[in-house]
């Protein structure tokens, strides 16, 4: 943790004005009694793509769940910390005006409304909007003009349509919202590697485009750290490293555990148990 | 599309409706055979001679499915309050069949405490406008993300809430509902059709044509506005209906108000039929055979499952019914309902459940 806390400064306070979301030591609890977040810190700045890595378990989902606030409905409370959102408290608003300004997740497997054909999948993605259909329209147009595919399977109940189409439909509502700011989960969940990359080439272009900030919660460490500026590594609940991207992937720790490759020849199962016990010490 | 040559020939018998249409044949075939060859006459009564009445006597077959048609198009209407709060809350909502008794109460109660009819109409609007906003605050946002029965119970709450609080404030007595104030039809057209005479009420061609335009634009509302279309993400999926910002307390308000309206209308057309009294309620249970029918999903499987049950019932109970001296209509609705959960248990048009595997 104080590792953690000490290279975070150094962005933190540098980018302060600039930075769109910030968590502050947040801690969560799951149904009053399980501990899953133990006082996470990060901070996106603006325009910005973080990626958060870990394993299955680490608490990525529930750190982007208790920015967004789905966590209520899964009895899930942020108990300790703050979080800030474009210079505003976010910690106790609905989804709803949490979407309203600007801060829009989009959930692990996709949650696509599998009745409804993908066209009015994306409008819903619209609901808050008070900006008159005819802009709602054009927004329409545009994610059509990001996603082809789309565009032929805007009549098609988007329950019958592929996983790559969904995650492409639940990015493309996302955007219908017009955010600042989106919190992908796992996007690269159950897709061929080729589909993770298209929707990767995407989020870089809709970041450079349209100047929307991405968290994205990856396990794939290797994609993830191709397109993200920053990275933050979790493990059981915290932060247990952060860096540049390019600095991550350079690191041997990260390397050899989440990117599977490490100097010369293959690891056993023992010397990883060790670095466990070495990173626990870390922490 | 290319793969079908692929594919094994389909078994007959893998499709339902052909399964369903073979045993109806089967069974149909074997009673006329077993007629013919039956002595005492007791297959003959059941499946030839009611049928070669209908045919002798084209008017009253008229007059027994008009009957059907206009106590179905009520089904319906019940039904319809029921499906709206299911798709959208998940909430199988028992108090449906008080809500239609509760919000015709208040619209004589208010009558008679001396508000003009059109005025009581829409005071009564906007008592179920409060109570939708009230279950909203006090029943659903609390026991949100409880297991779906908890919610059942909790309308029976609702149920036996609005029992009590209706009666102590209305009185239990049976009242007139004021069809001549509303401007609603009274007597009779008779047609001399057929042979015969076919006698139609006014109130029920008015039930009739009013349903019809509420379920109208109650589908246009559902298919083409914003708000419809959060309807329905929220009935796909309540979680992915908040993380694109739909307001679930908002959507359940609507949902709640929605059912109301269609529990006043409801409640006039039965009123006017009989009288406005908390028996109106056992009406509603007969909205489950319809859910069933059509599905808990649909609103046109809640329109012509009603209608099936409707006409269903009183053909039974006019062909079929003095054979063992009368009474069906009471149960043969939720015969019917047992039927189709044998072939099909999503209903006529329940949504397919769609799992990608």
């Amino acid at each position: 943790m104080s590792t953690a806390s000490a290279t975070l400064e150094t962005p933190a306070q540098s980018a302060a004005s600039d930075t769109i979301l910030s968590l502050n030591n947040i801690e969560v609890i799951y149904d009053h009694v399980i501990l899953v977040l133990k006082g996470v810190s990060l901070h996106v700045p603006r325009k910005g793509i973080v990626a958060i890595l870990g394993a299955n378990g680490a608490g990525k989902t529930t750190t982007l769940k208790a920015i967004s606030n789905l966590l209520k409905a899964e009895r899930g409370e942020v108990t300790k910390g703050s979080i800030v959102f474009d210079g505003e408290r976010v910690d106790r608003m609905s989804p709803n005006e949490l979407v309203r300004r600007g801060c829009i997740q989009v959930m692990e497997g996709r949650h696509c409304f599998g009745h409804l054909s993908i066209e009015e999948n994306l409008l819903t993605g619209a609901f808050t909007r008070r900006d008159g259909n005819a802009a709602i329209r054009r927004d329409l147009e545009k994610i059509y003009e990001l996603f082809p595919r789309l565009k032929q399977r805007r009549n098609s109940q988007a329950g019958y349509t592929s996983g790559g189409e969904q995650q492409m439909c639940a990015v493309g509502r996302a955007m219908m919202s017009k955010p600042k700011m989106i919190l992908l989960d796992e996007p690269s969940m159950g897709l061929a590697p080729q589909i993770v990359e298209e929707i990767f080439e995407i989020v870089r272009r809709l970041n450079a485009e349209d100047g929307v900030s991405f968290l994205v919660a990856e396990q794939n460490t290797n994609m993830a750290l191709r397109y993200a500026t920053y990275g933050y590594i979790m493990e059981t609940g915290r932060i247990v490293m952060d860096g540049e991207a390019s600095m991550l992937r350079e690191n041997e720790d990260v390397k050899e555990f989440y990117l599977g490759v490490a100097e010369g020849n293959k690891k056993s199962f023992r010397e990883v148990k060790s670095y466990k016990r070495r990173k626990r010490w870390l922490s | 599309m290319t793969d079908i040559a692929a594919r094994p020939a389909p078994r007959l018998f893998a499709n339902p409706w052909i399964k369903a249409a073979l045993i109806t044949a089967a069974i149909v075939l074997a009673a006329i055979v077993g007629a013919r060859l039956d002595g005492s006459g007791t297959l003959y009564k059941i499946v030839i001679d009611p049928f070669q009445q209908m045919v002798s006597a084209p008017d009253l077959l008229a007059q027994t499915i008009w009957e059907g048609l206009v106590s179905g198009v009520l089904y319906a209407l019940i039904a319809l309050g029921f499906v709206l709060i299911f798709k959208a809350s998940g909430v199988f909502n028992f108090a449906q069949g008080i809500m239609v008794v509760f919000s015709a109460l208040t619209l004589v109660g208010l009558y008679e405490m001396g508000v003009p009819a059109f005025l009581a109409v829409i005071l009564t609007l906007g008592v179920m406008f409060l109570l939708a906003v009230t279950i909203e605050r006090v029943v659903l946002r609390p026991l949100v993300n409880q297991p779906d029965i908890i919610l059942f119970m909790a309308t029976f709450g609702i149920t036996y809430f609005l029992i009590g609080f209706g009666e102590s404030v209305f009185g239990g007595n049976p009242k007139r509902m004021i069809t001549e104030q509303l401007y609603l039809p009274s007597g009779s057209i008779d047609l001399k059709i057929l042979g015969g005479l076919v006698s139609l009420q006014k109130i029920d061609i008015a039930a009739a044509i009013i349903a019809s335009i509420m379920i109208a634009a109650l589908g246009l509302f559902f298919q083409y506005t914003r708000i419809g279309r959060a309807l329905r993400a929220v009935a796909d999926s309540h979680k992915a209906a908040l993380s694109v910002g739909i307001s679930l307390n908002q959507i359940w308000v609507i949902v709640w108000f929605t059912a109301g309206i269609v529990a006043l209308i409801t409640g006039i057309m039965w009123g006017a039929r009989s009288d406005v009294s908390f028996a109106l309620e056992i009406v509603a249970l007969k909205a489950l055979p319809v859910l069933i029918l059509g599905g808990f999903t649909s609103i046109p499987g809640a329109i012509i499952g009603g209608l099936i049950i409707g006409i269903g019932e009183k053909m039974g109970e006019f062909y079929w019914g003095p054979l063992i001296g009368g009474g069906i209509e009471s149960w043969l609705a939720y015969f019917i309902a047992l039927g189709f959960l044998l072939f099909r248990p999503q209903g006529l048009f329940g949504d397919k459940i769609i799992e990608r595997i």
